[in-house]
């Protein structure tokens, strides 16, 4: 794919309808990517001083609400859970978040979400791309969003990572027409970016050797050849070199014994531990994966042991990340795919259910210590305040001064950054 | 046959078992017991109360007011005048069993987490409470005062069992360690394993499973344990039941008590039968069933479907009836023997 700024002309990183004011933007950042791609020179430069960033829990196969932020009991769906008091007269949480509740007054909980898709994979797309899925267009994730938005150029680390539970790294396929060097580099149960050791056979002096000799030849080739492909080929050797500089950034033991000793030793507190790490070292966009929710089959269970370890990790990040002034540039969110039903299925277990389902927000301009939205006693449906994930999406760009209404330069054409039919949920912000 | 088993019922015929009553409460059930004095089968529900059903005409009368999450546990005095529940709110909530218009007569806030199993001493003395606290406490039952506070399960405690002798109880976890308990003294006695009826699913990164009931004869010659295994998808309800039986004497596993083509199902609770006839009670995708082992054989040698997904089973005093909990709300009435005229 030829890249349309092989003709090195810079306006045409611009989206047509902020021309003039995208000349002041690439003016001003030189670089390709960061912030340099707004149509809004104010927005960057914002953003430039700011250092927004965001994480995400997802809750890998569908948190139960019932379960979680929006119980119900006493209903013929609550289940056998109670319900508890939080630390905001009011607002009661599952009696399976009982150290969370010490912190719902640094959150917001989102009870109306609507999203009407209950398959998996599409409603975790919808979830983080805030667009419905098409076979006519491919978005970028709200982590490519974020890096290409928000992450400074020159940033020595990446600017869209995710915490899997298990698993290899590697990069992501979820940068779209952002192009690869936006998308994710997953770290396997939090372990490093993979090959980011030098081989012992070589030493460092025959590794300056070859990387010298490699970017004399790139160099060479991206005069006379400039494609976004070739660019990212680059990008990726010289994010690579500063991987393996910066590698301790992501070694979760040089924490304190009394930090990784308070999050606990398990796998989800050691990648809390890890994003503030991360978030403290400039990385943009961080997503911890927690599984697994799918619970078909005895979700109550489940959720006690999987909300066991939720509880502890998530409540104790939050709260430092308040005590260490990093909540007001910090947005968190916890979503799902989608949320459990109502109904209490054969096997003690809830199904799919995105009629009316949570997510929850913290940080950066989100009100904090609020409940916006309200279901029905049973849970069955919203009954005020429904949005659905376009507005979510806009939400959590605007809540870290991110302009959702703006768009992407692609090519020369405009790529609205969020869905520009839907618009940010006002309620929520402060 | 020793001075300890049981008198064979007149009758009795596994082979001949079916469903004699079923009477029905207003959410689906999760638990049931007959009381001692056999009049009556106790149900809890997925709601906070106890149901109670006179065996006699499948009366009902409701015990309000005790908890504030399902019952998962039910025991009684000796004499059946009292009964206990255990609900998910951790309370040991005590009621007059025969009451027309039962209240509380006393609750104790007595584990943090559910209380999932209860069980009597043999001389109806001690009343044992298993939990999510991973604690097995021992109570005085005329008092309510706690005796021992047993600490050692890793997991969550799903079941308990006072031996015959009354010495020792047994206690399974979701780990599948099966304790043995001294009574006088408090302390571990012994440890079976039953880690087979574990599943960690790395997939799915959960923990399924555990030792869901504990039986033993009144000869004490075996100790069976029941649950799942083969939980190649845990959160979707894909696993086959398990029962261990082990020798009483020498608590090395004797067999697996096994089953063909069940790929959906759990064991919720076994019971000895007087013939020495292992009953288990398992539900799942494969629908509702008792499924009924000789202990010298690794299969099943006889089941019967009933007509919902089964989550909880009892013996009567009688050693003919047998009740299950079920999801569409009904408690049934098995009956081991043939149907008369």
């Amino acid at each position: 794919m030829k890249c349309a700024y092989a003709c090195h002309s810079p306006e045409h990183r611009i989206a047509r309808r902020g021309f003039l004011a995208g000349v002041a933007a690439s003016a001003a950042g030189a670089a390709v990517g960061g912030l340099g791609v707004f149509t809004s020179p104010l927005a960057a430069a914002q953003l430039a001083r700011s250092g927004k960033r965001i994480v995400v829990f997802n809750m890998h196969g569908g948190l139960s609400q019932l379960e979680s932020w929006d119980p119900k009991p006493g209903t013929e769906t609550g289940g056998p859970f109670r319900s508890i008091e939080t630390s905001v007269p009011g607002i009661r949480i599952s009696e399976l978040l009982p150290e969370t509740a010490k912190q719902m007054h640094h959150l917001c909980l989102v009870r109306g979400v609507n999203t009407s898709e209950d398959d998996h994979g599409k409603g975790a797309y919808m979830m983080l791309t805030g667009r419905r899925q098409s076979p006519a267009a491919d978005y970028p994730y709200l982590g490519a969003v974020c890096a290409k938005a928000m992450a400074p150029a020159d940033a020595p680390l990446p600017g869209h990572i995710i915490i899997t539970p298990g698993g290899g790294g590697g990069r992501g396929n979820d940068a779209a027409y952002l192009g690869p060097r936006f998308a994710s580099i997953a770290l396997g149960n939090g372990k490093p970016p993979h090959d980011t050791t030098r081989p012992s056979q070589i030493d460092e002096s025959a590794d300056q050797a070859r990387n010298r000799f490699g970017q004399h030849v790139n160099d060479r080739f991206l005069s006379r050849r400039r494609t976004s492909i070739a660019e990212a080929y680059v990008y990726s050797f010289d994010q690579a070199a500063k991987l393996m500089r910066e590698r301790e950034a992501f070694d979760v033991t040089r924490e304190s014994a009394r930090d990784q000793e308070r999050y606990g030793n398990y796998d989800l507190a050691r990648h809390c531990l890890l994003a503030r790490r991360l978030l403290e070292r400039g990385v943009t966009f961080i997503q911890i994966s927690h599984s697994n929710y799918d619970t078909h089959n005895e979700n109550f269970n489940f959720h006690i042991e999987q909300l066991g370890e939720f509880d502890h990790a998530f409540s104790t990040f939050v709260a430092d990340l308040a005590g260490r002034g990093m909540l007001d540039s910090t947005l968190i969110v916890v979503l799902s795919e989608f949320g459990r039903t109502p109904n209490i299925n054969l096997y003690y277990g809830r199904d799919h259910w995105s009629r009316a389902w949570s997510v929850v927000l913290a940080g950066a301009k989100i009100h904090r210590g609020v409940a916006y939205g309200k279901t029905n006693a049973k849970g069955t449906e919203v009954l005020d305040g429904q949005v659905d994930h376009a507005n979510l999406f806009h939400t959590y760009l605007q809540a870290v001064g991110v302009d959702s209404t703006e768009s992407f330069e692609i090519e020369g054409r405009d790529m609205p950054i969020a869905d520009p039919a839907s618009r940010m949920i006002k309620a929520v912000m402060a | 046959m020793n001075s300890l088993a049981p008198t064979i019922p007149k009758g009795f015929d596994p082979k001949q078992a079916h469903v004699v009553a079923q009477w029905k409460a207003d959410h689906p059930l999760v638990s049931c017991r007959f009381d001692p004095a056999g009049r009556y089968v106790f149900c809890g529900v997925e709601g906070s109360t106890v149901e109670r059903f006179n065996l006699a005409d499948g009366k009902r009368v409701s015990f309000p007011g005790g908890h504030e999450s399902w019952v998962f546990a039910l025991a009684f005095s000796k004499d059946g005048s009292t009964m206990i529940s255990g609900g998910g709110d951790g309370r040991l909530v005590a009621w007059e069993a025969n009451a027309d218009r039962p209240k509380p007569l006393r609750t104790t806030e007595a584990h943090s987490g559910w209380i999932r199993a209860l069980g009597t001493s043999p001389d109806g003395k001690l009343l044992a409470s298993g939990a999510n606290d991973r604690l097995v406490k021992i109570w005085d039952l005329a008092t309510g005062k706690q005796v021992h506070a047993l600490a050692g399960h890793k997991g969550h405690v799903y079941s308990l069992e006072f031996h015959p002798d009354g010495k020792t109880l047994l206690s399974g976890d979701l780990q599948g360690e099966l304790a043995i308990w001294d009574l006088a003294s408090g302390k571990r006695a012994g440890t079976l394993d039953a880690r087979p009826l574990h599943t960690y699913e790395g997939g799915q990164q959960v923990d399924f499973g555990g030792v869901r009931s504990i039986a033993i004869p009144p000869d004490g010659r075996f100790i069976a344990a029941g649950g799942l295994y083969k939980a190649s998808n845990p959160l979707g309800a894909v696993h086959e039941p398990l029962v261990l039986l082990y020798d009483g004497k020498t608590q090395k596993k004797v067999r697996d008590l096994l089953t063909d083509n069940i790929t959906g199902g759990v064991i919720w609770r076994i019971r000895f039968l007087a013939d020495g006839t292992l009953l288990g009670g398992c539900g799942g995708s494969n629908g509702g069933l008792l499924l009924f082992w000789k202990t010298d054989a690794n299969k099943d040698q006889h089941r019967l479907a009933l007509p919902n997904i089964l989550r909880d089973l009892d013996l009567h005093p009688d050693g003919l009836r047998v009740a299950s909990a079920h999801h569409d709300r009904h408690v049934r009435i098995t009956r081991l023997a043939a149907k008369t005229a």
